[in-house]
């Protein structure tokens, strides 16, 4: 939260409400809903929270069923509490900016407890999908689930065609080879050019990569202008930095791959490549 | 022996195609182009083989020399059977004859073998071909110790537990008929043994004889033992990983001996890297990339964009398009699906060592499938984009998944 402070002056200019949102999430980010909400209890702060499986792995948050007032948060609760969390999305008054100093602050343990015991800060509840990205296994999973979403509502914006199997984003200036079987869950960047024969399920490929022919590739996230050779095989959440070779007819399985490294060998059980 | 399933489930191990041909058609090769030579006879334990027959008949028409199979009524052992049949050999007037091992893999130098015995022995002198071996792996082998100007063995030891000599036994001899004399005395020996145990089939424990451990190390320092060494190439094919060695050696050779059976680079055909033998009814897609060390077999096909390196693929077998086959043997009939990873560890002599040779591999190292070859056995299924590594798969299995470091039975 410490950082708000610094943008003080830009926040408070117009004393307009603003939102404050955690780039490691996705979902499908109900902005307008938000404000309307915010207007309407005339609080200091809403933040949006949603319903998650495993409530214990996050902050929980607890809160009025009908005004959506929150009472308290607990963070990591060891017994069941509530099944809301936090989801990372905020809409703040500029009031709040008086609570935060230029220092290191967590927003959740400082400041929201703060606010909460005033009676200041309210919950509304998401709709659809959300995910914290922050690990490339859940990276993947948020993918599919935007995937998913866009299929509902913008299913033009969606790749099809020849070899075309479900969900799948390709920028129009990346290049797809003859044969290939692309899909399910699968979003291809700028200028990535993926040759002759390749099958890729539930990946992203990030833009100036490079997939060559006959490579069969699940779960895995490719970096900025890698190269992958041909007849790779690369699944389990393997992830290549910016700039890495993976030479011809190698096996991944499970590897994170830090920038600007050649491949040569296969990795056959997980493990980080420095 | 077991150690070649479960590919020895479908033919037996002499008839296992190593680059392209059954083992032992290798060995008759080299018996054939020797001047005078008469007659091969093969001779094993092996029951009745529809194989056996069909090979036996295209052999004598190719080669154009009598050859006969010879069964075993039991396993009587690598000095037993040529004992048993000691009237079949001498029958037609032979003044000698050579003896080899069907599991070996070499330049098969006989003419030189004749040659030497006439520099260095006489008529009656008996001839092993030996190697050089590294001194830690020669202790798996039967060790020659020579004198260095006569080149009479000295002493002889099968697989001694301390050092003794890195010359070792290639599993090749010519004999001449007065080698039966000293298998009898073994025999006869075993017999006297036997009486005193009064065992029900000692009669048949007698004329289980190993020319290694009881004819030659009593043959040794006698002056009628002698080793002809050779540095051509030379393997031992126990297991399926060294059938897939012996493949490149052999399918190195044929440059010289045998380029029309080397594939070439041509339009419309495969990538063709190294060495690689085709069979002339393989199907193969011009986009596919084969080599080095490949053999395909009869009537195999192979997919657009197939990828297939150290790797022996028997006939009928069937890879479907964009599949990549590494160290693998794969069976009779089997198939593997589309984007399917199939490969297997090799167990290749250290290319460092000149004198290394391939381990006799054990399949399990404390617990745990050591990484080896892969191997399809017959008619095995394998489903598309998944991956095999270093399993073995025996014969029939159709797959649903992904395996690692298995046997599936």
């Amino acid at each position: 939260a410490g950082p708000l402070a610094l943008a003080r002056d830009l926040l408070a200019e117009g004393g307009e409400p603003f939102f404050v949102l955690n780039s490691d999430v996705i979902c499908e980010f109900p902005f307008a809903a938000l404000a309307h909400f915010h207007r309407q209890h005339g609080g200091e702060g809403s933040l949006v929270v949603t319903r998650v499986e495993e409530p214990a792995k996050y902050g929980v948050v607890v809160s009025e069923a009908d005004t959506g007032r929150i009472c308290r948060f607990v963070e990591k609760p060891r017994v069941f509490v509530s099944n809301k969390i936090n989801a990372g999305l905020y809409i703040f008054s500029p009031g709040i900016l008086q609570r935060i100093q230029l220092r290191p602050t967590s927003i959740e343990k400082e400041i929201f407890p703060a606010m909460a015991q005033e009676g200041q800060l309210y919950a509304m509840e998401l709709q659809g999908f959300w995910m914290d990205i922050g690990q490339p296994k859940d990276f993947l999973t948020g993918m599919c689930m935007y995937l998913q979403a866009l299929r509902a509502q913008h299913p033009e914006k969606l790749h099809s065609g020849p070899g075309v199997v479900g969900n799948v984003l390709v920028d129009p200036s990346a290049k797809i080879g003859a044969n290939c079987v692309i899909g399910p869950n699968v979003t291809i960047g700028a200028g990535v050019v993926v040759e002759d024969g390749v099958r890729i399920k539930r990946c992203t490929v990030l833009q100036g990569a490079r997939i060559r022919s006959h490579s069969w590739l699940e779960s895995c996230i490719v970096g900025w202008s890698c190269s992958v050779g041909q007849w790779v095989r690369m699944e389990n959440v393997t992830v290549l930095g910016e700039d890495v070779i993976v030479n011809d007819e190698l096996y991944l399985n499970g590897a994170n791959v830090l920038p600007h490294k050649s491949i040569a060998e296969s990795v056959p059980e997980p493990r980080i490549i420095m | 022996g077991t150690r070649f399933r479960p590919l020895s489930f479908e033919v037996p191990k002499p008839l296992f195609p190593v680059a392209g041909v059954p083992m032992v058609q290798h060995h008759i090769e080299a018996c054939a182009k020797v001047p005078g030579m008469k007659e091969i006879l093969l001779m094993g334990f092996y029951q009745p083989h529809e194989a056996l027959s069909r090979f036996l008949v295209s052999a004598q028409q190719e080669f154009k020399i009598p050859i006969r199979y010879l069964q075993e009524y039991a396993a009587l052992g690598t000095g037993g059977g040529i004992y048993h049949f000691r009237d079949q050999i001498l029958s037609g007037g032979a003044e000698a004859f050579f003896v080899l091992n069907a599991d070996v893999c070499s330049e098969f130098p006989l003419q030189e073998m004749l040659e030497f015995r006439q520099q260095h022995g006489d008529a009656h002198s008996f001839v092993i071909l030996g190697t050089t071996a590294n001194r830690t792996q020669a202790l798996n082998y039967g060790c020659i110790v020579a004198n260095a100007d006569t080149q009479e063995v000295q002493h002889y030891v099968e697989k001694p537990s301390t050092f003794v000599s890195e010359i070792i036994n290639c599993g090749i001899y010519l004999f001449t008929p007065a080698i039966f004399q000293h298998i009898g005395e073994v025999f006869q020996r075993n017999q006297q043994e036997l009486v005193l145990e009064e065992s029900s089939n000692g009669w048949q424990r007698a004329e289980v004889i190993r020319l290694e451990q009881d004819v030659f190390t009593a043959l040794a320092g006698s002056g009628k033992l002698y080793v002809y060494k050779t540095d051509g190439f030379w393997s031992q094919i126990k297991s399926a990983g060294s059938a897939i060695y012996a493949s490149r050696l052999y399918l190195n050779q044929y440059s010289k001996s045998h380029p029309e059976r080397l594939a070439q680079n041509k339009a419309g055909g495969p990538i063709i890297q190294g060495n690689v033998y085709i069979h002339p009814t393989a199907s193969i897609s011009s986009t596919a990339v084969l080599g080095p060390n490949v053999s395909i077999g009869e009537g195999v096909t192979v997919g657009a964009g197939v990828r297939v390196r150290e790797s022996i693929v028997l006939h009928g077998a069937s890879l479907h398009d964009h599949t990549c086959v590494l160290n693998t043997i794969v069976g009779w009939d089997s198939t593997i699906g589309r984007w399917a990873r199939v490969e297997g560890t090799p167990s290749d002599p250290n290319p460092n060592d000149p004198y290394a040779k391939i381990d006799s591999e054990t399949l399990f190292r404390d617990g745990r499938l050591t990484p080896s070859i892969t191997i399809l056995g017959c008619s095995v299924t394998i489903p598309a984009e998944v991956v095999i590594l270093n399993s073995i798969v025996l014969p029939h299995k159709e797959l649903s998944r992904s395996y690692k470091n298995q046997i599936i039975l």
